[in-house]
Order: structure tokens, then sequence, then C-alpha cells
């Protein structure tokens, strides 16, 4: 994982609340075993029609999607199943954070670890920049944890620390929970088994 | 901790604190892993990258219910896509030394069917899955969630996972739920009433004399739909119910270890006055059979209300997403959803393909036949349930029913396997995810009990089973 560093970028919104996996990514595309090439398959049914052409009023067919690296999306960004391919898809598409004002936990948990950016916003701020115009560019900012509108106003947004901490040294999770291996030893020796899945 | 009154939520996360240091989550231990097909090639990859092995394969177990088909067993798998995630896991189960119920296994199942039925999930446990259903296990008494291919990763190398402590949420059913209704309508109550995203942050305990009536299935029914609800996991606190059910199973603990896993077992309930963050009372007395009429679990009436209607509602996103859902599934506000033609019902899923959901469906389709313009499918979760299903005659009622008989998976459920409704049709299906192209592109799902499936099969048309009661 890179560092993840400032950056600015122009919005694409998709104005719909409770946008769930199944859509950001559909579950006959989870049949391969690997990460890559899910970008084609991000938002696949509202994008395509059925014979594959492109729609061309869905925003990410536009040229307003081209190149912009965050996604403004309804309320309760993710909700659904517990698939990693929707990060995988969206940060493969080019995006980089969503902002909504709320999102599903597995999901926001899954974006953390793959370099989206899940940024949380108050209600009023995400109407205006519903509301802004197609060229509006916001600076993101995780180590203040700010975005910056091109008013000037700045808004905060909630990150969990160590998530935050993860994100800007571009390390992954595993890598701490490895250095743990005393204290997982010592507490595997203090407790009774539950079960075993090798016994017949 | 100790000296404060906890919940059972926080008990079980007490007994599973590894380490806590300030700036970081606390790591926490991981009881059961279970493993499927499709959320885990890239976590075992992973491990392969890092030259890592895996922990405790004694702890963790694996199955093929996703991706694979629920046609006949003996037939090689036709979608080499599907085919090549299948033997992908059992080709990474034998490298890691993990053991893998395939295809041909007689434990082979959806993966939160075979859990319990195995004896596997034990109350106290921490269970974690690579699928949102893991909550199921907390029928158990089990703090059981889902999580995404990284923590997959974390689990198959560390057996621990970082999590922050969630809020708690009770949900106290009282009552006695009325002939026709299920589990599964206080489940889809609970999801109408605080919407999908409702539960987001918390962990579910479910309570009260609705929820200690329900026999085991039918409390895995109400946890398997807590994610529903946007809570990561939901919660029973186990009693007699819980350890008749688990004695005597496979992997359950056996004499000496059985007597002292239960007095462990029964510190587990929440201490009377333990405080939560949050709650909610559901009438079981008065609670109707329910059903969805939309595109998300929570938009759901009851059987014989009305569809919403978008004219009536202010907030311009929510009036939105409203007409957005009633577009998709070709309804129109203001109207009955009961009497709406249907083209499928799907009878399984994690959710309702246990063996007293196929009784029940085979009590009320005994000696009846199907709307003839009804694709009518009964799917077992699991080889196991298949086999008591076979024992018991459940087959041969639902194939002179006119219901067609399948393999255990997922299924429709899904949609990855061939399973799936065709553009524009209509399916009351015992699942639990109505969301557009869930159960197959442009279909569209009514979600219900079991009970409401069969009396809607039987008519052609979404039906109050209690009209089939007399
Ligand atoms: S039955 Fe459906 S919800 Fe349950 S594990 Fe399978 S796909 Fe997921």
């Amino acid at each position: 994982m890179k560092p993840f560093l400032p950056f600015e970028s122009r919005l694409v919104p998709i104005p719909a609340n409770d946008i769930d996996t199944d859509q950001i990514i559909p579950a006959r595309f989870l049949k391969t075993t690997s990460k890559e090439g899910l970008d084609k398959q991000l938002f696949c049914d509202w994008r395509y029609e059925d014979n594959g052409d492109p729609k061309p009023d869905f925003i990410l067919n536009t040229p307003r999607a081209k190149g912009v690296e965050i996604l403004l999306a309804g309320d309760n960004f993710g909700c659904g199943s517990s698939r990693e391919h929707a990060p995988w898809a969206l940060t493969q598409f080019g995006f980089r954070a969503v902002i909504s004002t709320s999102f599903a936990d597995i999901f926001k948990g899954n974006a953390l670890k793959n370099s989206l950016l899940p940024i949380i916003v108050p209600a009023d701020v995400h109407a205006k920049l519903f509301a802004a115009p197609d060229d509006t560019t916001i600076q993101v900012d995780l180590a203040t944890q700010t975005i910056t509108l091109p008013d000037g106003q700045k808004v905060e947004f909630p990150v969990d620390e160590f998530s935050k901490a993860c994100l800007l040294d571009g390390v992954d999770e595993l890598g701490w929970i490895l250095k743990k291996q005393a204290a997982i030893a010592v507490f595997e020796a203090s407790r009774l088994g539950t079960v075993n899945t090798l016994a017949e | 901790m100790s000296g404060h009154l906890r919940t059972l939520s926080q008990k079980v996360w007490d007994w599973h604190l590894v380490h806590e240091e300030a700036g970081a989550p606390a790591l926490i231990y991981i009881d059961l892993h279970l493993v499927h097909e499709v959320t885990s090639p890239q976590a075992f990859q992973g491990l392969r990258d890092r030259s890592l092995k895996v922990r405790r394969p004694d702890l963790t177990v694996a199955t093929v219910d996703h991706s694979i088909p629920t046609s006949d067993r003996s037939l090689p798998i036709m979608d080499p896509i599907a085919a090549a995630q299948v033997n992908k896991l059992e080709q990474n189960c034998k490298d890691f030394g993990i053991p893998c119920y395939g295809v041909h296994s007689s434990h082979q199942g959806i993966v939160h069917v075979i859990g319990p039925e195995l004896g596997l999930t034990q109350p106290g446990m921490t269970v974690v899955c690579g699928d949102s259903h893991t909550a199921t296990h907390g029928a158990f008494g089990a703090l059981a969630f889902g999580i995404g291919t990284s923590e997959v990763e974390n689990v198959l190398a560390s057996q621990c996972l970082l999590q922050r402590p969630s809020k708690t949420f009770k949900v106290q059913v009282n009552g006695t739920l009325r002939a026709g209704v299920s589990a599964k309508d206080i489940i889809l109550k609970l999801i109408s009433n605080i919407g999908i995203g409702g539960g987001t942050g918390t962990i579910l305990e479910y309570t009260g004399p609705a929820i200690s009536i329900l026999n085991m299935e039918e409390r895995m029914t109400v946890c398997n739909m807590s994610i529903e609800g946007g809570a990561r996991a939901g919660m029973i606190a186990p009693d007699d119910t819980t350890f008749q059910y688990l004695a005597g199973r496979q992997f359950a603990p056996k004499g000496a270890d059985w007597d002292a896993a239960v007095a462990r077992w029964r510190q587990l309930p929440s201490d009377p006055g333990a405080a939560f963050d949050r709650e909610i009372v559901i009438d079981g007395d008065t609670l109707d059979p329910m059903i969805t009429w939309g595109t998300n679990p929570g938009m759901g009436v009851s059987i014989n209300g009305a569809i919403p209607d978008p004219s009536t509602v202010s907030d311009p996103m929510e009036r939105e997403s409203l007409t957005k859902a009633l577009a998709y599934m070709g309804l129109e506000g203001g109207k009955p959803i009961l009497g709406h033609p249907i083209d499928v019902v799907f009878i399984g899923s994690c959710t309702n393909s246990r063996i007293s959901d196929l009784r029940i469906a085979a009590s009320l389709l005994k000696g009846r036949k199907v709307s003839p313009n009804v694709r009518v499918m009964v799917v077992p979760g699991s080889m196991e349930v298949k086999r008591q299903a076979i024992a018991e005659g459940l087959p041969d009622i639902f194939r002179a029913a006119g219901a067609d008989w399948r393999e255990p998976g997922c299924s429709m459920c899904i949609a990855m396997n061939g399973d799936q409704l065709r553009p524009g049709e209509y399916s009351v299906s015992t699942s639990n995810r109505n969301f557009e192209g869930r159960q197959g592109k442009g279909g569209r799902t009514f979600l219900a009990s079991p009970q409401t499936a069969v009396a809607s099969a039987l008519s052609g048309v979404v039906t109050d089973v209690r009209t089939l009661l007399g």
C-alpha cells in the first residue's frame, strides 16, 4: 500500500440512499479468485444495457467521471454483503474517497483497508455538495481530517485513529497484529479449548 | 470490567480480549472461522505472498455453498469460472491444512447452516466468516459477525481481529405470535421499523417472551437478518433450548467437558439491570405476517398493508429512493401488496432452509398443488437437512405439489450459480435480500416467511397464509 497523501478532485455524484454492495458490484462477478479486473464491473447493472453497451446517461459513463477520484453518494453507503470486491472495484475505477453522511460498518472497514477513504459529512454539507456545480473541486487531507470546499469552507470528518495511521504510513493491519504473536500465544495457553475442527 | 453489570455481548467480548493498547483497536481472539469459496481465495493468496501459515487450522472449517449448482451433484460444475473457484478452495484448504466440506462431502451446506448443525457454533464463542450473515450464529449467544477478505486473511494468519467495541441495542419482543406469524416476521418487522441503517455500529440482543419460546432454528432466522438492519451481530442469550439443541452434536463438548461448558454458558445472559445504549420494543401479540415490497429489506409492510405512496414523503432524497424502488419493482404506491401476481417462489437460504422450515412448507403443501403459473424451488440448507427431509418423506410432498426439490447451497438467494429470476419476474423468497438484481438481473423479490411463500405458491399471488389455516 502507498501512503495516503493529500489530493484534490472533482466529484461524481450518485444521488441515491442505501447503495448496497450488490449494486456496487453484482454477485455474479464474485466467482473470480483474483482482486484484479473489477473496474469494468463497478455499478455494472446501472452502467450497462443488457447488450453490454454503456448507458449514456449514467454518470460513470459521462465525460464528467473521467479522472475523478471522489464519489459523492447518498446516506448509508455500502450496506449489504461483506464483499471486499466493492472497495476493490471502486479503487480500480480510480476512486480514492467516497463522501456520504453514513457508511455501513463492514463496507467502511473494508474500504479503509484498501486505501479508499470513507468521508462522513454532516447533512448540510452533503446537500451543499450535491447542489454544487459540476466542476467543483474538493481538497482531501487525511492528516488533518478535513475536506476543503472551493469557497474555502473546511469540513472535518471522523476517522478511526488506527486506520488513519495505517493509511498515512501505507501499512496494513496484519503486520501490526503479527507483532503481537507473543500476546496471542499467552492468551491461547490461558484458556480451555473450544472446538477442534480437525477431529473426526 | 468486573463489578460492572454487563450485557451478553460485553461478556463474550471480555472473554476474548487478547491485547489492548492506546491508539489501536482491541485485539480479539476468534474461536471459530468459517470459510467459503467466494471471499477467501484472495486471502489465501495474501498468506502465500507473505509466506504465512494458517495459525489455527483446528479452529477453521471450509465449505462450498455460494457458487455451486443445486442440480445433480454427480455431474461436473458446468460454469468454468465457478468450477475454478470451488477447486481453488479445495486446493487452498489442502495446502493450508484446513478441513473442507467440498461438493461431495456429507457435511456440505450453507456455511451458516452447517456450523450450528455440526455443533461447531457454541455459546460464548467468537465466530467470524467472510459473509455478512454470520450474525446467524448469534442465536447461540456467540458473538458472530461478517468480515471482509482482508480480515479473513488476518484471522487465518493470527486467529485474531482488531475490533472496536460496538454499542448495544436491546430488541425486546413481547407477547405470543399468532398462528401464521413466524420468526421471519419478527425480524422483517424490526428492520422495517429501524430501517436498514438503523442498527449500524450496534450489536443487537433479542430478548423477551416471544424470543425465549422460539426453537433454535427460529432464533437463527431472527439473528441471521441482523445485518439487514445494519448491525454486524445479533445475539440471543443461551438457555436450556440452546443446550438441548447442542447436546450430542458432533463437535459439541462431551461428558465432563459438556457439564463444565454448560456451567460456563449459564453465566452468559446479560446481567439483570445491565444498560443498553438503545432499546426497542416489538409487540408480538399484534404482529402480522410481513412482506417486503421494495429494493431493500427495510421496505416491508404487514401482508395486509399498502405499498407506501411517494407523494406522501417530504424528504426529497427519501422520496427519490422510494420512487426508484417502486419503478424497479413495477409497483404503484398506495396499492395493497396482497394479491400481486408472482412467477417464482424460492424456499431456501441461510435464513429459512433448515428442517423446521421445510417441515412447515411441506405441511402446507401436502395434498395441494402449486399454481401452474409459479415455478417453486425448495433448496435445503445442507446435506444434513436434505438427509433428514428425505427420511421424513418431504421431497415426495414437494414434488407431488409441483415444486422443484434441489441440492443444498445458496442458490437463488444470491443467484451466482445459475438459479435466478428472469428480468421482470416476481418472486416470493424466504431469503434475506431484495436488492436490485440480487436474485437475477432485473428480478423482483418479495421477502417473506416460508408460510407466506407457500401460501403464495399455491394461489399464484401474494397471499396471507392465515386464509389457509381456517
Ligand atoms: S444463503 Fe444467501 S445470504 Fe446466506 S450465505 Fe448464502 S448467499 Fe449469503
